[in-house]
């Protein structure tokens, strides 16, 4: 067997993050499987905040001293950073304060120029269709079913196959299945339980083919495998920056130029505005039109901070190290009598999420043995209720990896499964 | 290992036993109960009977699916509660809950909760404790609605 060389180098990367030192239940060292939920951050993202905090703390974008400019400048050139990291325009990038945050502001734009008479693309009428998938996280999902009921419009969805892909019968038919009514499609990049990688350029043609729009949740690939928005060919996209090193409270609508400067605002207040009168107000362009209040310039740090670090290793080599990794746990998994995969069985499409069954072990209990092992899991349904239903399933307990983990890991997450089946079964 | 502690042989009997366990006829108020973190949820059948003016509880049947802690907690309510009148069961209801908001620091009353005495290991544990507690919220939900109903004449007589 030839010992390829390694894509990253974890252990010089661990030593950069400060929480995997920690040990946990009954002095286990902390094995984190659910950077899913949300990722570590690396000492480098932890400066970049609070260096920004010690020394170039100001309101960006207002005043006329020299702090304001450097916070301005510190602000300006995350989105710079983050618009060049997935191929975008500075412009094409709105900071919001998550992935959910960014997919609402888009469904909100669309009732608010319905209710407002903005361009005809963005306005949904009764009767209009909106196309989601049955895979898609709660973010992607109920934003959609609101603004359904907000204009009478119609949610329709893509099938899943019990293998966790989109039912290719819907993918070769999407040209029947996406209308001339249909306002918007909107799908998973890469889906949180089940890694499922849709094949979204081929469903962005067939929707711009009748003129929908289509926004894609990215929250589970940009921080794992390259992203061009151009390459994909996609209007909206939307990824946060806490799943990618980064802090919390900032991530990222990407917004084709065009499209941003016809849409009215979501949130409105301070710093998106123009011209204010008691009568009325006018508003600035995009991107600043859909940034209200002060901007979260440290977050921003932050995420530029993170921006770099990921360039800097890489995102192909990242996402082949996670390749690796999860085609070593789709293998250790496969041998334990009792497991369910649920999703592909291959990498092939699939990125770093393994979601699984253990027969006569609930998740909750599967989860709990874990724990006292040190290892970091989710357990439940993932905020995708209805993808486990139509994988006929309740719950689920899902192991997430990221650019910090190793297959010394992904041997501990088997064996701790063996253990909760001998721990559950033994006592007879 | 801290796990025997949360998981008492009691609780692991009745997770492979259930007690009580099936969906029955007649019923006086039927609830649906969810825990929307993990996914965990209880279908509730409660029946009242009057017994010298007073209620008490004649039957509890459900269908539960979740973890072992939630599917245990509802098959040992329904070993409590049923044959106890209705306040008396309230009581064990309340000292359960008591014990679940414990943090371990609590020592059981035997007497009252009896086998729901071995789920004291559970309130170390903060992202179980809704767990336990779910059969039990449903029980309450029922009974009130049952009780509200009026006189015996529910569903399925």
């Amino acid at each position: 067997m030839t010992v390829k060389a390694a894509h990253l180098d974890v252990d010089a990367i661990r030593a950069d993050f400060p929480a995997l030192a920690r040990t946990v239940r009954n002095g286990n060292p902390l094995i984190y499987l659910d950077s899913g939920a949300t990722s570590q951050k690396p000492v480098q993202v932890l400066d970049a905040e609070r260096s920004f905090y010690e020394l170039h703390n100001a309101a960006a974008h207002r005043g006329t001293h020299l702090l304001g400019e450097e916070a301005t400048d510190a602000y300006e050139g995350a989105r710079a950073k983050v618009a060049a990291f997935i191929n975008a325009a500075p412009d094409e990038v709105v900071f919001t304060k998550n992935a959910t945050e960014a997919i609402n502001l888009v469904a909100y734009a669309m009732s608010n120029a319905t209710v407002t008479g903005g361009p005809g693309r963005f306005r949904v009428l009764p009767g209009d269709e909106i196309l989601i998938t049955e895979m898609e996280h709660h973010a992607n999902l109920v934003p959609w079913q609101q603004l359904c009921e907000r204009t009478g419009a119609t949610l329709r969805w893509l099938g899943v196959t019990p293998d966790g892909r989109l039912s290719r019968q819907d993918v070769d038919n999407i040209d029947s299945l996406i209308t001339r009514r249909t306002k918007i499609v909107a799908v998973t990049h890469q889906s949180n339980v089940t890694g499922t990688i849709p094949p979204v350029t081929e469903i962005a043609r067939a929707a711009h083919d009748k003129g929908a729009l289509v926004l894609v949740d990215a929250a589970q690939s940009v921080p794992h495998q390259p992203v061009d928005v151009a390459a994909l060919g996609v209007d909206f996209l939307a990824f946060s920056g806490h799943k990618m090193l980064g802090p919390y409270g900032i991530g990222v609508l990407f917004g084709r130029a065009g499209l941003l400067e016809e849409m009215p605002p979501f949130l409105t207040g301070g710093s998106m505005i123009e011209m204010v009168r008691m009568e009325g107000s006018t508003f600035l362009p995009p991107p600043q039109r859909f940034e209200p209040g002060v901007p979260p310039v440290a977050e921003a740090a932050g995420l530029a901070a993170a921006v770099h670090y990921l360039s800097r290793l890489g995102m192909g080599n990242v996402a082949a190290h996670e390749e690796s990794l999860t085609a070593h746990a789709l293998d250790a998994l496969r041998e334990i009598y009792g497991v369910r995969i649920l999703g592909p069985d291959t990498t092939k499409d699939r990125g770093g999420a393994v979601a699984f069954e253990v027969d006569g072990v609930h998740p909750h209990d599967v989860g709990q043995v874990l724990d006292e092992l040190g290892i970091a899991v989710r357990t439940g349904h993932h905020c995708a209720w209805p993808l486990h239903r139509a994988l006929g399933v309740q719950a689920s307990t899902r192991a997430t990896f990221y650019v910090y983990n190793t297959h010394a890991e992904v041997d501990a997450l088997a064996d701790g499964i063996r253990y909760a089946q001998r721990f559950f079964g033994a006592r007879q | 290992m801290q796990l025997e502690s949360m998981y008492q042989e009691i609780i692991l009997d009745h997770y492979r036993n259930p007690h009580h366990q099936g969906l029955r006829e007649p019923f006086d108020a039927q609830v649906h109960h969810v825990n929307p973190v993990c996914g965990d949820e209880v279908t509730m059948r409660v029946t009242l009977k009057d017994v010298d003016g007073e209620p008490v509880v004649e039957d509890v049947s459900y269908d539960a699916l979740g973890c072992s802690i939630s599917q245990a907690s509802a098959s040992v309510l329904s070993d409590l509660v049923i044959g106890k009148p209705v306040t008396e069961a309230m009581r064990v209801s309340q000292a359960f809950l008591e014990l679940m908001q414990s943090r371990g620091e609590a020592e059981p009353d035997e007497g009252l909760l009896e086998d729901a005495a071995a789920f004291a290991g559970v309130s170390k544990y903060p992202a179980r404790i809704k767990c336990a507690l779910l059969g039990w919220m449903a029980w309450k939900d029922a009974t009130a609605r049952a009780l509200e109903a009026g006189p015996r004449g529910g569903h399925g007589r």
